[in-house]
Formats: C-alpha cells, sequence, structure tokens
C-alpha cells in the first residue's frame, strides 16, 4: 500500500517544470541523452519513465499499461498519482512498456490527416540507452546523433507516415531520450 | 519575490501539462499547429496571452527571462510581462541576450545569434498563415492536409504582378523541413534566414487562436519565392544613427514636424552593447564617453 501512496513529486511545480525541460530538450534534439530525478514508481519501472508519466499524464489522457508494466502495484501508483484512465493499445494517448511489449507499435494511434497531433507518445523501457549505434538524422539534430535503439525497421515505417507516427520518449534508470516521429532512423 | 496566491508561474499544474504535451507534439511535427485549451491571462487578447503561456510551462525556477517588444526591452508590453513573471515566478531576468534562458518575443529575433539551451517564445496573433486567402478553418486545415499550397504562392506572384517584388514585408511565409508552410509571427522578413538552423528552440504560442508550433533546432526553414524572385531579406538602407551598426534591423523615428527622422536598432540590447564596446553612429551624443 506505502507502495502507491509514495513515490511521486514531492513539489510537483518545480519537480515537474525541471522534469519537463529535459523531456522539451530530448524531444527538440532527438538522440540526446537527459537525466530525470523525482519520482519512485514501484518496480519494474525506471525513475524517468515514472517522471515523464507525473509530467505528462492526468486524468484527461488515456494510458496503455504493456507486458511487466501492466501489473496491481503500478496500476494503484497510476491510479493515484495521475488518475490516467487505463485502456486498451489502440485508444491510449500514452504507452507504457518494454519494446518486445509494446509490439505490433502499429496498433497505436498514428493521428488524422487533419490532425497528426492526435496520436499516441510510447514510454519505452529500456534495459540499455547509450549514444551509440543507430543513426538518427532530421529536425533537431546539426549533423546526427547516435542512439541504442532496439530496432530500426519500426521507426523507418513510423517515419514514412509522416506527418503521421507516434513520437516516443525512451527510458533506462532516471535517464531519458525522445524519437519523434520526424526522425530519420538508418542502421550502424 | 513570487507571490503566493499564486502556483509557480502563474497556471495551475493540469493547464500545464496540457500546454506541455501540445510542446511535444508541436515539436515532433515542425510547423504543424496543434490546437490546444488557451485559458485565459490576465491581460487581453493581443498582448501575448499564447506567448506567455508557452513561457508558463516551460519556466523553472532557474530560468533567465528576458521579454522583448519589437526588440525592445523597455516598451510596456516587455515591461508588464516580464514582471508579470518576476511577481508569479519569482524567475531572474535579465534585458541580455546571450544571458538569458527563456526569451519570449513579440515580433523580432534578437540579433546576437541563439545558442543551445536557449528557448525563443514567439507572440502570435494568427498562427495561420493561409487565413487572410481563406476564411474557413475547415477549408484552411485540408489545404495542410494536402499540402495544398498553390494559393500562397499565387499570393506572393500578385505582389510581383502589382508592385514588381514581392511586397510582403513581414509574416513572411516560410516551410518548415519541406512540409508544412508556417507564418513565423508578424517578424519582419529581414528575420527570416534567423529561424533556419537556430540552435535554440523556437515555440510559437497563439492565446486568442489556441494554436501551438514549433520549429526544433537545426531545422530546414524556407522562407517561399520564385526562381527568377528570389527572397531577400530587406531592411532599411541606413546604419544605426546611435552604433553605427550597418547590420541589424532598424525603426525610423521621426523627430520633429519637418520630417527629419532618425535611424536606430530596433534591438535595443544590440544597440547598448554596441555603444558599450565604442560604436558610435551619426546621432551619438559628441565627445560622450562610453
Amino acid at each position: 500500500m506505502n507502495a502507491i501512496l509514495t513515490g511521486g513529486f514531492a513539489d510537483p511545480s518545480t519537480q515537474s517544470a525541471h522534469a519537463f525541460r529535459a523531456l522539451l530538450e530530448a524531444m527538440a534534439r532527438p538522440g540526446r541523452i537527459f537525466t530525470v530525478a523525482g519520482a519512485q514508481p514501484p518496480a519494474p519501472i525506471s525513475v524517468a519513465a515514472g517522471v515523464a508519466l507525473l509530467t505528462l499524464t492526468d486524468s484527461t489522457t488515456p494510458l496503455h499499461l504493456a507486458g511487466d508494466a501492466d501489473c496491481e502495484a503500478l496500476r494503484g501508483w497510476i491510479g493515484f498519482h495521475t488518475g490516467a484512465p487505463l485502456v486498451p493499445a489502440e485508444q491510449a494517448q500514452f504507452a507504457l512498456g518494454g519494446w518486445e511489449a509494446l509490439q505490433p507499435v502499429t496498433r497505436f494511434r498514428t493521428g488524422e490527416p487533419s490532425y497528426p497531433d492526435r496520436s499516441a507518445t510510447l514510454i519505452v523501457e529500456l534495459d540499455r540507452l547509450e549514444p551509440e549505434g543507430a543513426r538518427l538524422t532530421g529536425p533537431g539534430i546539426q549533423t546526427e546523433a547516435r542512439l541504442s535503439l532496439p530496432e530500426t525497421a519500426a521507426f523507418r515505417a513510423n517515419r514514412a507516415l509522416f506527418p503521421l507516427g507516434f513520437d516516443c520518449i525512451l527510458t533506462c534508470g532516471a535517464r531519458l531520450a525522445a524519437l519523434p516521429r520526424s526522425t530519420t532512423v538508418e542502421d550502424a | 519575490m513570487t507571490d503566493q496566491a499564486y502556483n509557480f508561474a502563474y497556471l495551475d499544474e493540469q493547464t500545464k501539462r496540457m500546454i506541455r504535451r501540445a510542446l511535444l507534439k508541436a515539436l515532433a511535427i515542425p510547423g504543424y499547429q496543434v490546437p490546444f485549451a488557451s485559458r485565459e491571462m490576465p491581460m487581453p487578447y493581443g498582448w501575448g496571452t499564447g506567448g506567455v503561456q508557452v513561457t508558463a510551462a516551460c519556466l523553472t525556477p532557474e530560468d533567465r527571462l528576458k521579454v522583448i517588444d519589437q526588440g525592445a526591452d523597455d516598451t510596456t508590453n516587455a515591461v508588464s510581462i516580464r514582471r508579470f513573471f518576476q511577481r508569479t515566478a519569482g524567475v531572474e531576468t535579465t534585458e541580455r541576450t546571450t544571458d538569458a534562458t527563456v526569451i519570449q518575443t513579440r515580433h523580432r529575433i534578437p540579433e546576437q545569434p541563439l545558442a543551445e539551451g536557449q528557448i525563443l517564445v514567439y507572440q502570435v496573433p494568427i498562427p495561420e498563415p493561409l487565413r487572410f486567402l481563406e476564411p474557413r478553418e475547415t477549408e484552411t486545415r485540408k489545404m495542410h492536409e494536402l499540402e495544398e499550397y498553390g494559393l500562397m504562392h499565387v499570393k506572393l506572384y500578385e505582389d510581383i504582378a502589382r508592385h514588381g517584388e514581392i511586397a510582403t514585408a513581414y509574416a513572411y511565409p516560410v516551410r518548415v523541413e519541406g512540409r508544412y508552410v508556417m507564418d513565423p509571427s508578424p517578424i519582419p522578413k529581414f528575420d527570416n534566414p534567423k529561424l533556419a538552423g537556430n540552435p535554440a528552440i523556437q515555440l510559437f504560442g497563439a492565446g486568442r487562436e489556441a494554436r501551438i508550433h514549433a520549429v526544433p533546432p537545426y531545422s530546414d526553414v524556407v522562407s517561399l519565392d520564385f526562381e527568377d524572385h528570389p527572397f531577400a531579406a530587406s531592411k532599411a538602407d541606413h546604419e544605426c544613427d546611435l552604433c553605427g551598426s550597418a547590420g541589424s534591423y532598424l525603426d525610423e523615428v521621426i523627430t520633429d514636424d519637418r520630417g527629419t527622422r532618425m535611424f536606430v536598432c530596433s534591438d535595443t540590447d544590440f544597440c547598448a552593447s554596441r555603444q558599450a564596446q565604442g560604436h558610435r553612429g551619426r546621432l551619438s551624443p559628441q565627445g560622450a564617453t562610453p
């Protein structure tokens, strides 16, 4: 029970402001890794994923929990701290889980041609997040960036849908990076 | 000192989350106008309510805020917004472009090149570049969806037919990353080249129209033009009368009732910095020491 009540922001306005600046910089500069703090979600969820949930989700944002993330402890924690309604993948505005658990990612909303912003944001839990591997180019990247992605085909297919598509926040421990739909991903 | 009666940066947390979600989608779809639930702010529409909401969603207590109105730090709009965030967020403020982490601007991009870590927040009156060509939102939305931007080129062509050149001098339309045509807010077209490849994050907030759009750093932003009438960033063909700068955007100031005029930098911080470095213009006080 205690695990549900604790682990939120102690000072929501300033902690979420700091967290959002990291998320904003991450989304603006795809592939760059930022460290965040302030949330202690129950296992197996990372600090960074918890911070992203507390900063971006509330009772107006349908959330999908995939795989390990769909556990009693986390459902209670999200219910208490954010109030986000839990929904199937097809209806989700946000989704949380490991890359395998989120498959097939084509289930998620990619927006409508006239409203491409009505699309899902995936919070992808990774075991490893390093500035190496797949080559990223596109808006927000001066020349190129490197990021250890679980695969590249799904992100290339997502890029091909532009301006439709989902956007990803990649989390590992207290670190996060972002991969918006606008980024071109190539194999290392 | 923070007014304790308000949440940090005035807006409540739920509103900030809503704006923050819109900002992330705006960055993911460069140049696309994301609808958001714009709030009433304690200032009239047209005074930067959109910019203020974006700034409030981005500010942290450690930020140093600069606010400019047509380049100037000391005009009514800039002073009142700066005071607003001093009171409600307790943030430090500055007039120096290089010292600022967040810059809210009304209709100018500072002369001093921006750097990574800085955020430029534009106040936007009409975010839709096609609005004066097509008043119906349903139609302009469809035109963006289909990349149907021929009408905008017709408008620029009519300029050439009527004036011999593209006469649009401000709010000059741009294409972002080869997809969306965007109104860069009423900045002079002199500033358009600074939109492209800028290391800072550029966010645009339109309060009355309830739209947010964004240009990520190092983005490709092209001013619309024709091969035989290429885009040219223009300014008054003078030097600043106070600092002698030949490369900055100038305001024309009428100084008497016989048509005497002077030209001064619109960017007050840029002009003051140059004067402090000893640069002098035509009308600088003689013998004055910096």
